[in-house]
């Protein structure tokens, strides 16, 4: 997969910040935030790459690392939709400051739920995606319990009581209106 | 019309009831809620479905009703600790997952398992794949009807939970694999138990492919519905029998040999349409496929350790930890540190029932994981279900939720 990151540093030059494979195999693209949609359509619409399947996105909170720098790193794990059946990791990193960036789920519908994980989880904003809600914490949650600086031991105050017509609603967001 | 008592004829009409009699306006939609608990829904997932007449005009799932937190629990956990929580996510083949699990660990480690553990990973977790399509077929039969396809899928699954219990002593939360092999060797015997088991599972597995896939009741229901293009799939991130039965060979035992999968043969069945029957028809054929490889691993399964022999990943000996200072100083260190994983970052994946199961995970060097992803093979499979029922008829749903089998387990981390 080494190709593809040249391929990727060839196209897109300064915007690809970091390009590296790990000892044990792994490929990672650091991408500037502001080019992820163009790479991405890149990575999924060039034919050498094709990576058109979306695995998964998740993001690490950095902020207890030694390292340092940007506070969130999202990471994307992409596959080629052929044999050799390849895979590449593009990074993003985002500040504490703005932690938002451009929607994938455009380019792949697959980045639909992952980018909803994100919000919910780190508080990521992404701007173009259709429906950012909550994914798995109920809508009157407060705060983003992967955050590190969020106790493992949180508690949060029972939901208030909801009407009769709400009871069969349960958490989440309301039903479609007619 | 009915006649009372009083021999005057009575019509609908004049008891009063004129609704009874007027057609509901086509142009207005009704909501109905399937979920979250429902005899028909695997699960606590909800499924919010916009109905005009009987064909859905809109289906939004909603799930977190089973969410645990589980990357929080890992993160505070140390490597080992993780194991029971990972068992939990797809609870119905929970060895699958612990050797999924395993290998990003091993992978960070740099750690080259024994080459028994590895048959040994391979024949339980082969097994335990074999359950958890027993469990889907024989739901899928009996959501549609056919109670007695369910008995014969659970007595298969029993049989094997009962040579999975002889092996790692429970029955479905197992926690038996190690970072650095598995928890202990094969009993005495086991192997001959298993073959016997086999053939027995073979018998059942062929009674419920006698009722189900030439029913025609079962055919007409699932054939040509909850359909999904090759492209879509791709796009979605589906993996393992969803992704095979739109006719992509995708299999990471085949893309990515792990474990001691390169050495055993078998097929990767694929399927044509992308539709329930062809979900069905993959799962079937991959259970014969699972019985082939476990065959051939318990015949050549070598002689040797389940664990690795380095004190600073795997538990000294009960001797040494109570009779050496150095056995008692490792043991301690374990478990009260960890594993002391080097700083890194890695992503591996294996093939779990439901495809590719992948966990992402970074080490900050210390004895627990800084963050550890998991990619649930289901999760995106799920997030595809409007696409696949949208324009469809209601009775379409359960069958196809059936058939991409979701386990709020894993989807639900």
């Amino acid at each position: 997969m080494r190709a593809s990151l040249d391929r990727l540093r060839d196209r897109f030059a300064e915007k690809v910040l970091l390009a590296y494979s790990t000892e044990q195999g792994d490929d990672f693209a650091v991408v500037d935030p502001a080019a992820l949609r163009e790479v991405a359509r890149f990575c999924k619409e060039e034919p050498e790459l094709d990576l058109r399947m979306f695995v998964s996105m998740c993001v690490v909170d950095r902020l207890l690392l030694p390292e340092g720098g940007p506070r969130f790193e999202l990471v994307y794990q992409l596959r080629q939709g052929r044999e050799p059946w390849k895979k590449l990791h593009l990074k993003v990193r985002l500040t504490e400051e703005r932690p938002q960036v451009d929607s994938v789920q455009p380019i792949w519908k697959g980045a639909d739920w992952w980018e909803r994980y994100a919000w919910d989880f780190y508080g990521i904003r992404f701007t173009g995606h259709p429906d950012l809600r909550r994914i798995l914490m109920y809508e009157e949650f407060e705060g983003h319990p992967l955050r590190k600086d969020y106790p493992l031991r949180g508690r949060q105050p029972l939901v208030e009581g909801r009407g009769s017509e709400e009871l069969i609603r349960g958490p989440g967001a309301a039903p479609p209106k007619k | 019309m009915s006649t009372p008592a009083d021999g005057k004829a009575r019509d609908t009409l004049e008891v009063g009831r004129q609704d009874l009699l007027s057609l509901p306006d086509s142009s207005e939609r009704m909501v109905i809620n399937l979920g979250p608990s429902h005899p028909a829904m695997h699960g606590t997932v909800r499924m919010l479905v916009e109905l005009e007449g009987e064909t859905i005009a809109k289906a939004v799932p909603e799930i977190g009703f089973l969410h645990r937190g589980f990357e929080k629990s890992c993160e505070a956990s140390t490597w080992t600790q993780c194991l029971p929580y990972v068992d939990r996510l797809n609870y119905v083949s929970s060895l699958l997952n612990d050797f999924g699990y395993l290998v990003v660990v091993e992978k960070l480690l740099r750690l080259e398992i024994p080459e028994r553990a590895k048959f040994i990973r391979v024949i339980a977790g082969e097994l335990h794949r074999i359950c958890d399509h027993l469990t889907l077929v024989g739901a899928l039969g009996m959501e549609l009807g056919g109670f007695t396809a369910f008995l014969y899928a659970l007595e298969a699954r029993e049989l094997i939970w009962d040579r999975i219990a002889e092996l790692t002593g429970a029955r479905v939360t197992t926690s038996f694999g190690r970072p650095g092999g598995v928890q202990r060797d094969l009993p005495q015997g086991w192997g001959e138990k298993v073959l016997e088991t086999l053939d027995r599972v073979a018998e059942l597995r062929d009674e419920l492919d006698v009722l189900l896939t030439r029913n025609r009741i079962f055919a007409d229901r699932t054939r040509g519905a909850g359909v999904i293009s090759r492209d879509d799939a791709l796009e979605f991130g589906f993996t393992g029998p969803c992704l095979r039965a739109c006719g992509v060979g995708y299999d990471v035992r085949k893309a990515h040999p792990y474990f001691v999968y390169d050495q055993l043969d078998f097929d990767v069945p694929l399927g044509e349409h992308g539709d329930n029957y062809d979900r069905y028809l993959v799962r079937m054929e991959e259970m014969k496929q699972s019985d082939r490889i476990v065959r051939q691993a318990l015949a050549k399964i070598p002689e040797g350790p389940v664990m690795v022999g380095d004190w600073r990943v795997a538990l000294p000996p009960k001797e040494q930890v109570y009779g050496t200072i150095e056995g008692t100083i490792a043991h301690f260190k374990l478990i009260m540190e960890g594993i002391q994983v080097p700083a890194g970052e890695a992503y591996a994946y294996t093939e779990a029932a439901n495809g590719e199961l992948g966990f992402y995970a970074v080490s900050d060097g210390s004895g627990r994981p800084y963050k550890l992803h998991v990619r649930a093979p289901g999760f995106p499979i799920l997030s595809a279900v409007p696409s696949m029922i949208e324009g469809r008829l209601l009775a379409d749903l359960i069958p196809t939720f059936d058939s991409i089998n979701m386990i709020g387990g894993e989807v639900e981390v």
